[in-house]
């Protein structure tokens, strides 16, 4: 793992819940959609960490308070030693410069009525100072060179180029104001699975010549696998399982990773009548209203007494990286 | 031009003699737009047969979505047309039916489960009573009966408390109950053959895993065919028993799942399963398919997959390349697919 000296985003404790209200008039609040939990997790420069869960665990909840666009209930997000929570005006700004955006859907993320060359440069107009009036048409170009576009389409509409295209232009505008941090939401799930990987490959690229560190969250276990050097496994609000990529995949010690990873297709039809499945009944609970104790436990085919009663912290168990489940116990279910 | 070998890949059929339920023969569909003719369906066959998983692979726009939907004869006619081919269900062609013959047929013996339950359920009625309607319509049934009959599929495709829940509204369930409910419509009047077109794409791994489970019991409680519609190679992988790896508007390679995946007969599907992130090539670059999918308005000459494969050779820029037969049970619509099996090519 990376020196400490090199940690650039610290996050500590994070909660934020959507207050539940009932009544137009006489708002009262009658509980809370508890979408992030109580998140903690290091990120260093260069590195990859993957966060994986079903939908409703929140991820994009998680993305969006790291970017600053939701405030925190409580919690740190700290840049550098900074936290944004704390941090206004001049310098919040500075610090949003820092840590940027992929999305995941190319075909809405971008505005159909502006050129390419707008798109990519509009960060630019509020961060004047990144690059002067008269040199951005050049800068655009540049970038547009560095995710393999061609810069003489810079005055091209979206809905001229293919899905991948897209991407790669969400991708230049994350790379405009040379942030070190990028948040990639599902980065390549809306595009071509023969597209994927073009796009896996740019961003790993990138990753390299620009010492970026990622937050990469999809929900395609493999893909996560290929690019993370660690990866956290989240379920309804908070990380159930944190620890370097083999580690997660090959010795998983909370059932839910378990279960998620044996619920993967395989892409080779070799043994799949005898491939271990552990199918998980059921939905996962409301975020407004989750198990007491550990969350998973009503779908968990290990749960005890103690799990209703007490919440396993995320410690060290066995397996030797974080684990957040009193009966941790390393089982290799895709047999890497 | 060769006309395509139909794929027919059933390990009985040829011992047996058995007839497919379902043949698709040399289907074409065409759409005409403002732009020009697109050719999004060119000379397309396979077979299903009873109890048999067949898997139909591909990108957006390679076609496979269309075939289904010419099957259930669900296509807007026009701006579609189909020029050419066959769809028979038991020996019939279902093209030459009237429509009424054909609505005997369809929903009732050929059923389709669609990729987004949130917008194929109607929002303004209970789930009873939409699958109550296929009893009601079909069957001629009393609203009483129907209900029933909706509460015992509810509980068939494992909904929880079905007999509170059967007055409920779509947007009150989960995406993966939702899609549950679709697999009880589509199998509310026991079908032959079901079509299902992206069933798990819009849901979590858990819950695909779940619906997959629930489509191979169904599968084989009533031994029906299905063809399953996708472009997730894990999923293919799980389930299928033969592939159809379709690539602008064509079958490119037809086999039984376990040659594709052990060795692939066309560059296309060589190169899908080579780009799938494997454990042991982390840190390296993954071999990506270069170039874009085919503007169906604007096919390339000869093969269309030409300029995407890395072997090309003058005769494919000019020559299409015929669905070769390899074995009675495969083939590829390469010129040069020995030396892709030998990988003696690039």
């Amino acid at each position: 793992m990376a020196p400490s000296g090199d940690r650039i985003l610290e996050v500590r404790d994070l909660v934020k819940h959507f207050p539940l209200t009932q009544g137009i008039v006489l708002k009262r609040q009658i509980g809370a959609i508890k979408a992030v939990d109580g998140v903690s997790f290091d990120l260093h420069r260069g590195e990859t960490l993957g966060v994986v869960g079903e939908s409703g665990c929140g991820k994009s909840t998680l993305a969006k308070l790291l970017m600053a666009l939701e405030r925190p209930t409580s919690g740190e997000v700290k840049i550098n030693g900074v936290d944004m929570a704390k941090a206004h005006g001049g310098e919040l700004k500075r610090m949003r410069r820092n840590i940027q955006m992929v999305m995941q859907d190319p075909y809405t993320s971008l505005n159909p009525r502006m050129t390419v060359g707008d798109i990519v440069g509009e960060p630019f107009e509020i961060h004047s100072e990144v690059a002067p009036k008269g040199d951005r048409r050049r800068k655009v170009q540049e970038l547009l060179e560095v995710v393999g576009l061609n810069p003489e389409h810079i005055n091209r509409y979206p809905h001229q180029f293919s899905g991948g295209q897209r991407q790669r232009i969400g991708i230049a505008r994350g790379l405009a104001l040379q942030p070190e941090i990028i948040i990639c939401d599902e980065p390549v799930s809306a595009l071509d699975v023969s597209i994927q990987a073009q796009v896996m490959n740019l961003l790993e690229r990138l990753q390299n010549e620009f010492n970026l560190a990622y937050i990469f969250i999809a929900h395609d276990l493999s893909v996560v696998r290929h690019i993370s050097d660690r990866v956290a496994v989240m379920y309804l609000g908070k990380i159930v399982e944190l620890g370097k990529d083999d580690a997660i995949y090959e010795r998983p010690s909370h059932p839910y990773t378990q279960a998620l990873l044996s619920a993967v297709p395989v892409p080779d039809p070799e043994g799949r009548e005898t491939r271990e499945r552990i199918i998980l009944q059921g939905d996962p609970p409301s975020p407004a209203d989750p198990p007491s104790g550990c969350r998973f436990r009503t779908r968990c085919w290990k749960a005890q007494d103690v799990c209703a009663e007490h919440e396993p912290l995320l410690e060290v168990r066995t397996g030797g990286h974080l684990s957040a489940c009193h009966f941790a116990e390393v089982h290799d279910v895709i047999g890497a | 031009m060769v006309t395509n070998p139909s794929i027919d890949t059933h390990p009985l059929s040829a011992e047996v003699g058995q007839e497919p339920l379902l043949a698709v023969d040399n289907l074409h569909v065409e759409f005409t737009t403002r732009q020009g003719v697109v050719r999004a369906v060119n000379g397309v066959s396979y077979t299903v047969h009873a109890g048999e998983s067949l898997a139909v692979l591909g990108e957006s726009g390679s076609g496979k979505s269309v075939t289904a939907q010419a099957i259930m004869g669900i296509l807007d006619m026009p701006p579609a047309r189909i020029p050419k081919g066959e769809i028979r269900f038991r020996g019939t062609d279902m093209l030459k039916l009237s429509d009424q013959a054909r609505s005997q047929i369809r929903g009732q013996r050929i059923a389709m489960v669609f990729q987004d339950a949130l917008s194929a359920l109607n929002p303004v009625f209970t789930v009873g009573w939409q699958i109550g309607e296929m009893f009601r319509v079909h069957r001629g049934m009393s609203k009483r009966d129907a209900q029933k009959k909706a509460i015992e599929l509810m509980e068939r495709v494992r909904i929880p408390a079905a007999r509170q829940r059967v007055n409920d509204y779509p947007h009150q369930f989960s995406g993966g109950m939702r899609q549950r409910i679709m697999i009880a419509m589509s199998i509310a009047l026991d079908p032959e053959v079901l079509i299902a077109d992206e069933p798990t794409t819009a849901l979590d791994v858990t819950v695909q895993a779940q619906i997959m489970e629930l489509l191979a019991e169904l599968q084989r409680e009533s031994n029906m065919g299905l063809i399953l519609i996708t472009h997730d190679l894990g999923v293919v992988a799980d389930v299928a028993d033969k592939i159809a790896v379709m690539y602008a508007g064509r079958i490119v390679e037809g086999a039984p799942v376990h040659d594709v995946y052990k060795n692939p007969a066309h560059p296309y599907s060589k190169g899908l399963l080579d780009s799938i992130p494997r454990v042991d090539q982390k840190g390296q670059e993954l071999y990506a398919i270069k170039g874009l999918p085919p503007n169906l308005l604007d096919m390339p000459s000869g093969c269309a997959f030409h300029p995407r494969c890395p072997y090309r050779r003058d005769n494919c820029v000019t020559d299409v390349p015929p669905l070769y037969e390899i074995s009675g049970t495969r083939g590829s619509a390469c010129h040069y697919y020995r030396e892709v099996l030998d990988g003696t090519l690039g």
